[in-house]
């Protein structure tokens, strides 16, 4: 469980990127961090490994607060997958690579086998094992990153901008994963300004906007609020804004599931050929 | 931290529109009359009149962090001559081997003075200009600007690399001397991977407008002197003259520091 | 003779196994606003990279049949030549902006080619106030968001006044607002100044009303190439596993269902009135 309490950051720059922020996060939730540039997003949550420690305010993973706990501590319940994987790689084999955390939280060699192959096979990179994860393409290299920080099979998991540079496919094969993980009991934190891809994984929506939040509900509250996504520089996805658009005919506002959609959209149409 | 005080600031002071050689030739002359003297007095007095130019060019805050991360340095330049001194004096602290520790500091705090003082008015764009009215080849000057452009964006990665790595469970404060060498492995080879990758991506991008097109290319800003460029070399030069005159007729007064027992 | 034509074009990288590029044969017009897309490792950024003569000569490589760009040759003719024709922004923002200031940034392809100083002049201040940057003259690249940077980048390319302009996925480090930002000026040097451009993106849905052609690439060929609407809405393009735009997925669900709005949506507000429109007859 994440509790974030009045947070205050500043940097030693002089900025002042988080200002009295309140949050908590249940265990098994999935959660949306979304705003424009420089809302925080990213301090934030460097904060819920202990990279960062509060200016001011409080943050209690399970109750402990970070500031008593060392980041390796906490990174064994909090794993934060960052945005760009080459900042992590650095191993001869892909199987390293993902080992590397266990080893450092010191797991027995069966356990690290066992744990390796499970997160290979999680992530379809056994047919890379052996291969140094330099020679991948970018979207491999994305999974082996991801793989590397699921190997140690973290309680939460905090996902920077996971869809960045990836295309169609890669997106779906990412949020079917990240269902599946959530599913399975695990806290899902990510930071992303990909409207689309929150509107079809429908998590609860967190909204950031200067330091603070200014928005905290289920996605088909928030996305389909045009005041409060225009207040956090969002872009609406394109379901609410279609339906806005319709809504002389359609009485019925709140959708954001592209199916739902397509259901009101088709009874409208029956409807109206009865009419005719 | 330290390095802060050589970051360039880009401030419109007089100090900062002297022509980047001029001030160059400046810092070497106060170097260089440091090296005239051994009197303690001429000594602290050439690096006190850098503190109003200091102040001319705003840059009071970013020169004494300099000043203050090279203390530490300073000390130690200290006690090194002091020891020296000691042994080579037939193990005794002689008074003249005190006032010699204390000189060859103030020379070490004056040298990095006027450099930090160089460093902090001279944008590394008009250095790199001044490189290549030095003749040097423009490879060799702009590899230089860019390698300042880019120090920023290189710790920024190198940090975001170390609290990627510690996110794993890296600890890099834990551990022998010899296994904590080896724990910046993990941090060293994305940074290099990293910085190889940049450059290569940098060359795509030079080479996609037109980098080498020509032999010789324009610049956009061309260093001048000005009027005000040669009076203050000038000015300078006869400094530099003077204080040989001073060094060689005129005595100086010293003292004695007394040892304290 | 069209402006970018390239006849059997194939590219094998060095050490690499198989062909990036197979039996590519395009041909692009003056002023065409094409977008370039396809499945990550379909050959897209290679494609790009043989109309500027990144390949082959940068790259080194082996480059089969040819490419004329502008009527030059790309495989006879230094970058040098090729890039004051072809600009080029890249998807990094970072990594193509090297000098200390926007200004200077801007100035250095100008100054690659020895032009006077006066022309230089003009030419940067032009380029950064059509791009909208002009207050940005004395900032450094440091201080800029990703937006900016990448705003920069095209000033530094527009200032070389090339015909055309190629954009390798330069919005995916931007967030929507910073890339609609970008594609509306990206869309002005098109219709105002008639610059053709290549886009590669992946973000059909932002982009769809900018572009008059869609080419579709996979595994090193062009498998779909014309309007927006036919492409998106064709059945291979579904096959090819690309982002088609949830509007035309709605219309071509409902259209199953026997339920025909009429012409393919591009974006929402063509929809909704082509909806309202059927709804009413």
């Amino acid at each position: 469980m994440i509790d974030v309490k009045d947070l205050y950051f500043k940097y030693p720059s002089g900025i002042e990127a988080l200002r009295g922020l309140n949050l908590r996060i249940d265990d098994g939730e999935f959660v949306a961090i979304m705003g424009e540039n420089g809302a925080g997003k990213t301090t934030l949550i460097k904060h819920l490994n202990g990279i960062f420690k509060p200016s001011k305010g409080d943050i209690y993973i399970d109750d402990v607060d970070t500031r008593d706990s060392t980041i390796a501590e906490i990174s064994k319940k909090v794993g934060l997958v960052f945005q760009n994987p080459d900042h992590q790689l650095f191993s001869e084999t892909v199987e390293e690579e993902v080992a590397f955390a266990l080893k450092n939280f010191g797991y027995s060699e069966e356990v690290i086998d066992m744990r390796v192959t499970w997160a290979l096979n999680l992530l379809n990179l056994e047919s890379h094992r052996n291969e140094s994860p330099f020679i991948l393409s970018g979207g491999e290299r994305k999974r082996v990153a991801l793989a590397a920080i699921l190997a140690w099979n973290p309680k939460v998991i905090v996902l920077d901008e996971p869809t960045i540079g990836q295309d169609y496919e890669q997106k779906e094969r990412l949020r079917q994963l990240i269902i599946q993980l959530n599913s399975q009991g695990r806290t899902v934190i990510m930071v992303t300004h990909d409207v689309e891809f929150v509107a079809d994984c429908e998590p609860r929506v967190v909204l950031m906007s200067k330091g603070k939040v200014i928005a905290d509900g289920p996605a088909l509250e928030i996305l389909t609020d045009f005041e409060i996504t225009n207040r956090a520089s969002i872009l609406v996805p394109q379901i609410p804004s279609l339906m806005d658009h319709l809504k002389d005919v359609c009485a019925i506002h709140k959708i954001l599931n592209y199916h739902d959609a397509k259901n009101v959209l088709l009874e409208i149409a029956r409807v109206g050929q009865r009419k005719s | 931290m330290a390095l802060e005080g050589l970051k360039f600031k880009q401030i419109y002071s007089p100090i900062h529109k002297i022509d980047p050689r001029v001030k160059f030739v400046i810092s070497c002359i106060i170097f260089s009359v440091t090296l005239l003297y051994i009197e303690l007095i001429p000594l602290i007095l050439l690096f006190t009149i850098q503190v109003p130019l200091v102040y001319l060019a705003h840059v009071f805050k970013e020169w004494s962090r300099s000043i203050k991360g090279s203390l530490y340095l300073t000390i130690m330049i200290f006690f090194l001559n002091l020891i020296f001194g000691y042994f080579s004096s037939g193990y005794q602290i002689t008074s003249n081997a005190i006032t010699y520790a204390i000189a060859t500091s103030v020379r070490f705090l004056t040298l990095v003075s006027s450099f930090s003082i160089f460093f902090l008015t001279t944008s590394p764009d008009d250095l790199g200009l001044a490189l290549q009215r030095a003749r040097l080849p423009y490879a060799f000057c702009f590899a230089f600007t860019t390698a300042v452009r880019f120090v920023p964006v290189l710790a920024d990665e190198a940090q975001n690399i170390i609290d990627a790595q510690r996110s794993r469970g890296l600890e890099l404060d834990r551990g022998s001397f010899l296994s904590r060498v080896r724990k910046y492995i993990p941090i060293l080879i994305p940074l290099i991977v990293g910085a190889i990758r940049r450059s290569l991506e940098m060359a795509e991008a030079m080479e996609s407008r037109a980098f080498g097109a020509k032999d010789v290319r324009t610049n956009l800003y061309e260093l001048e002197m000005s009027g005000r460029d040669w009076m203050v070399l000038i000015i300078s030069l006869f400094a530099l003259l003077f204080s040989i005159y001073i060094r060689y007729y005129v005595t100086i007064p010293s003292f004695e520091i007394p040892i304290p027992i | 003779m069209s402006q970018i034509e390239t006849i059997d074009l194939s590219y094998l990288y060095p050490g690499a196994e198989k062909s990036t590029l197979v039996d590519i044969n395009l041909t692009i017009e003056e002023g065409e606003f094409v977008m370039l897309t396809g499945p990550s490792g379909c050959g897209k950024t290679t494609l790009c990279r043989c109309l500027n003569g990144l390949i082959p000569h940068f790259y080194g490589g082996k480059m089969g049949g040819g490419v004329n760009v502008c009527g030059i040759d790309v495989k006879s003719n230094p970058m040098s030549k090729l890039s004051q024709h072809v600009g080029y922004v890249f998807q990094n923002p970072d990594n193509q902006l090297f000098a200390l200031t926007v200004e200077r940034d801007v100035a250095f392809g100008l100054e690659n080619l020895a032009l006077p100083r006066k022309e230089i002049k003009n030419s940067i201040d032009w380029a950064m106030e059509t791009v909208g940057i002009s207050e940005l003259r004395n900032a450094s690249p440091n201080e800029l968001s990703g937006g900016q940077k990448q705003l920069v980048a095209i000033a530094c390319v527009l200032a070389m006044k090339p015909r055309i302009l190629i954009m390798d996925e330069p919005t995916s480090n931007l967030d929507p607002m910073a890339a609609k930002r970008m594609f509306d000026i990206v869309k002005k040097l098109n219709e105002k100044f008639g610059m053709t451009v290549i886009l590669v993106e992946h973000r059909l849905d932002l982009l769809s009303t900018f572009v008059n052609r869609v080419i579709v690439m996979a595994e090193g060929c062009i498998k779909i190439d014309g309007s927006p609407k036919i492409v998106l809405n064709s059945l291979e393009s579904q096959i090819l596993g690309i982002g088609i735009p949830k509007v035309i997925r709605l219309y071509q669900d409902i259209k199953r269902e026997g339920f025909d709005i009429g012409g393919i949506p591009l974006t929402v507000e063509e929809f909704a009135s082509s909806f309202r429109r059927r709804l009413q007859r």
